[in-house]
C-alpha cells in the first residue's frame, strides 16, 4: 500500500516530450535565420569549396590509379590550403559552440525562460528540444557540405564513386555530426551553468583550446612520467606509446581523428607507434586496404566513446537544469 | 468551478537556512482579484512559483483548482496564465510569432490558435503592431502583449507578478483597468506587488506579506478598520481661532485624534465618518469652513502602522 502511494507520488503526469517539436521548430528557425549561423555557413562552405577544388585538381592526374579517389577529396592537401578534414576538425567545434553557448542563459537574460516554462511543458522538452535543434542544424549544414564535396568531385573528376567510398564517407559524416554533438552538449552544459553567455562561450572555447593544443603534450608528458624508459627496449617504447594513446583518447578530438583516419584511410590498421610498425611487419602488404567492416571494428570503441560522451554531457546539463531555480 | 481556485495549507519553502515562505494558508475564491502584497523579498514570487509548480514546496500542500501543481503540472499550467515580473519576449520575432510559439507549446490546433491570437491581440489593442518585432515595443505594450499571451490559453486563473512596475502612471492606470476587464470576464486574478497603493484599487481582498508570512488578510476596508483604529481620516481646512477649532474637533464623539497639519489645516481620525460633525464643530467654534475631505484608507498606512505596532509590542 505504502509502495503504491509512493509510486503515485513519484510518477509525473503526461509525457516529458510534450511540446518538444514546437521547441525544436522554433530553435531551428532561429538558428537558420540568424546572422551568426549565416557567417559560419559561409565560412565552412568557402573552405570546403576551396580545399576540395584544390584536392580535385591534384587528383585529376591520378584518376584510375586509386580505388578510393573520392575519399582522397577529403584528405589530400595542396599548398597553400590544408586538407578538408583539417579544416573540419577545426571548424565543427566552433560551429557547435556558437550554436548553443547562449541557449539557456540567453532565455534567462531575456526573461523568457519563466514565461516559457509556465506553459504546459516539462523542462525536459525545452532542454532536449534545444539540443536536438542544434544537432539537426549541424546535420543539415554538414550534409549539405558533404553533398557539395561529392558534387564537386563528380564534376571535376568525372568518375562515379564506388559503393564502399560512399559508405565510408557517409559514416565519416555521421562521426562528424556526433563530434559536433560533443561540443554542442558541452556548450549547452555551460549555458545552463553560467548566467552570462560570454562566460559560457569563453569557457567552452577554453576547453576546446585545452584539448586542441595542450592535451596532446600533457598526454605524452604524463606517459613519460608513468612509464619511463629504463633500458631503451622496444617493449618499453611500445608500452609508453600505449599509455600515451590511452591518455590522448580521453580527448574527443583524438577520438574523432582516429575514427576519421580509419574511415578515410582504408589501409590504416592501428594507431600510434604500433600503426607505424605494422606497416613494416612481415605478411602485411604495404598499403593494402582493409574491408569497411574491419576499419569500423578498429574504431568502434572510439565511435561509441564519442556517442557516450554526448549522452553524458547532455545528462549532466539535464540534471543541472532540472535543479536550477528559474526565478530571476 | 466549485471550491477555491487556490488553496494552500501550511505551505513552506526554505532555501538553506532562509525561510522564503513560512506556513502560508491562502484561499482564493473563484472570480475574485486577490492581492499578494508586501515589500520585495517577502516571499511573494516564491509563493507564485510554488502555485505554478515551478518550484517544489519544502512542506505543506498547494491545490490549484483541486490539482497538485507538483504532480500534475501540465494540467495546472494549461489552466493558469502567468505574467512574470518584467515579462520578456523574443525581441527579433513579431508579437504574432511570439504568440504562435506559445500556442504551439500549449498544443492548440493551428486554426484555433490563429483565431485566439487575433482575438487576444484585438482585446489588448495590439492589432496594428502585431507584425512588428517585439524589440520595438514600449514597456506598456510588452505588458499588454503578456496579457494577450496569457489569454490565448483561455485561463481560469491569471497570476501576475509586479504587473505595474516600470509603467508610467497612465499606463499603470490603463493596466489596472485591464485587470478589472479580466475580472468582468469571470477570470480569477492573483496579483503580487509591492506597490500597495496602486493595486489596492482593483483587489477584492489582499494578503499582506512580511518576511515570508502572510500577516494580514482581508478586504482593504476591513484591514483599515482593524489596524488604523477606525481608519477614517477627515481633512479639515478652516480659518478662525485655531485652539478653539482644535478643541472642538477633539471633543467630537468617536474621534480618536485631532491634530493640526498646517496653517488652517487639521486632521481628525475617528471610528466612523465624522464629516458632518466636524463641519458643525468648526462653525460652532467660530471658524469658517473652507474644505472637508474624507481620506480613503491606504494600504501603505495599514502596512506601516501594523509594523510600527509590531515593533512597538516587541520593545514593550
Amino acid at each position: 500500500m505504502a509502495a503504491r502511494v509512493e509510486a503515485r507520488r513519484i510518477s509525473r503526469e503526461g509525457s516529458p516530450w510534450t511540446g518538444l517539436w514546437a521547441v525544436v521548430a522554433k530553435e531551428m528557425a532561429d538558428y537558420l535565420t540568424g546572422v551568426r549561423m549565416a557567417i559560419l555557413e559561409a565560412l565552412i562552405v568557402l573552405t570546403a569549396a576551396g580545399t576540395v577544388f584544390m584536392a580535385a585538381e591534384n587528383l585529376r592526374t591520378t584518376v584510375g590509379q586509386d580505388r578510393f579517389l573520392f575519399l582522397r577529396l577529403f584528405t589530400i592537401q595542396r599548398d597553400p590550403l590544408p586538407a578538408f578534414i583539417g579544416f573540419l576538425a577545426f571548424l565543427v567545434p566552433l560551429i557547435a559552440i556558437a550554436l548553443t553557448f547562449d541557449t539557456v542563459n540567453g532565455e534567462f537574460n531575456r526573461r523568457t525562460l519563466s514565461r516559457v516554462l509556465a506553459q504546459p511543458i516539462y523542462r525536459d522538452a525545452l532542454l532536449f528540444g534545444k539540443f536536438l535543434a542544434g544537432l539537426f542544424t549541424l546535420t543539415l549544414v554538414l550534409t549539405a557540405i558533404w553533398l557539395l564535396v561529392f558534387g564537386m568531385g563528380l564534376v571535376r573528376l568525372g568518375v562515379p564513386p564506388g559503393g564502399e567510398e560512399v559508405a565510408r564517407s557517409l559514416l565519416f559524416l555521421l562521426a562528424t555530426i556526433f563530434y559536433g554533438g560533443v561540443w554542442l552538449a558541452l556548450a549547452l552544459l555551460f549555458s545552463v551553468r553560467f548566467r552570462q553567455p560570454a562566460t559560457a562561450a569563453l569557457v567552452s572555447i577554453a576547453v576546446w583550446l585545452f584539448f586542441t593544443v595542450f592535451w596532446g603534450m600533457i598526454a605524452s608528458g604524463l606517459s613519460q612520467v608513468l612509464v619511463p624508459l629504463r633500458y631503451g627496449l622496444v617493449q618499453e617504447v611500445l608500452a609508453q606509446d600505449r599509455v600515451a594513446r590511452a591518455l590522448a583518447r580521453l580527448s574527443p578530438i583524438t577520438l574523432y581523428s582516429e575514427v576519421m583516419m580509419a574511415l578515410l584511410y582504408p589501409s590504416i590498421r592501428a594507431f600510434g607507434l604500433v600503426g607505424v610498425l605494422l606497416q613494416f611487419q612481415e605478411g602485411v602488404i604495404l598499403g593494402a586496404p582493409l574491408p569497411l567492416g574491419q576499419s569500423l571494428l578498429l574504431v568502434w570503441p572510439q565511435f561509441t566513446g564519442m556517442v557516450a560522451l554526448v549522452v553524458l554531457l547532455f545528462a549532466v546539463s539535464y540534471i543541472s537544469f532540472q535543479r536550477q531555480e528559474i526565478r530571476a | 468551478m466549485d471550491g477555491p481556485v487556490i488553496q494552500t495549507q501550511e505551505l513552506t519553502k526554505r532555501y538553506g537556512d532562509v525561510v522564503a515562505v513560512d506556513r502560508l494558508n491562502l484561499v482564493v475564491e473563484p472570480g475574485e482579484v486577490f492581492g499578494l502584497l508586501g515589500p520585495n523579498g517577502s516571499g511573494k514570487t516564491t509563493t507564485i512559483l510554488m502555485i505554478l509548480g515551478l518550484t517544489e514546496p519544502t512542506s505543506g500542500t498547494v491545490r490549484v483548482m483541486g490539482l497538485d501543481p507538483a504532480r500534475q503540472p501540465l494540467s495546472v499550467k494549461s489552466r493558469v496564465g502567468y505574467l512574470p515580473d518584467q515579462v520578456g519576449f523574443y525581441d527579433d520575432l513579431t508579437a504574432r510569432e511570439n504568440l504562435i510559439y506559445i500556442a504551439k507549446l500549449n498544443g492548440i490546433p493551428r486554426a484555433e490558435a490563429y483565431r485566439r491570437i487575433d482575438g487576444a491581440l484585438a482585446q489588448m489593442g495590439l492589432m496594428e503592431v502585431a507584425d512588428r518585432p517585439v524589440g520595438t515595443y514600449s514597456r506598456g505594450m510588452r505588458q499588454r502583449l503578456g496579457v494577450a499571451e496569457v489569454l490565448i490559453k483561455r485561463p481560469a486563473l491569471i497570476i501576475m507578478d509586479e504587473p505595474t512596475v516600470g509603467l508610467d502612471p497612465e499606463a499603470a492606470q490603463e493596466f489596472l483597468q485591464t485587470i478589472r476587464d479580466l475580472k468582468a470576464q469571470g477570470i480569477t486574478v492573483l496579483i503580487a506587488s509591492h506597490l500597495l497603493h496602486q493595486v489596492q484599487a482593483v483587489c477584492d481582498r489582499v494578503g499582506l506579506f512580511h518576511r515570508g508570512r502572510m500577516v494580514l488578510e482581508g478586504t482593504v476596508e476591513e484591514l483599515a478598520r482593524r489596524i488604523l483604529g477606525g481608519g477614517y481620516r477627515v481633512h479639515v481646512e478652516a480659518t478662525g481661532p485655531k485652539t478653539a477649532i482644535l478643541e472642538a474637533l477633539r471633543r467630537l464623539p468617536d474621534a480618536t485624534k485631532a491634530e493640526p497639519t498646517g496653517p488652517e489645516r487639521y486632521v481628525v481620525e475617528g471610528r466612523r465618518d465624522l464629516r458632518g460633525e466636524a463641519a458643525r464643530a468648526v462653525v460652532e467654534a467660530g471658524g469658517s469652513l473652507r474644505a472637508l475631505q474624507l481620506e480613503e484608507p491606504s494600504l501603505d498606512d495599514v502596512y506601516a502602522r501594523y509594523f510600527q505596532e509590531v515593533e512597538h509590542g516587541r520593545e514593550g
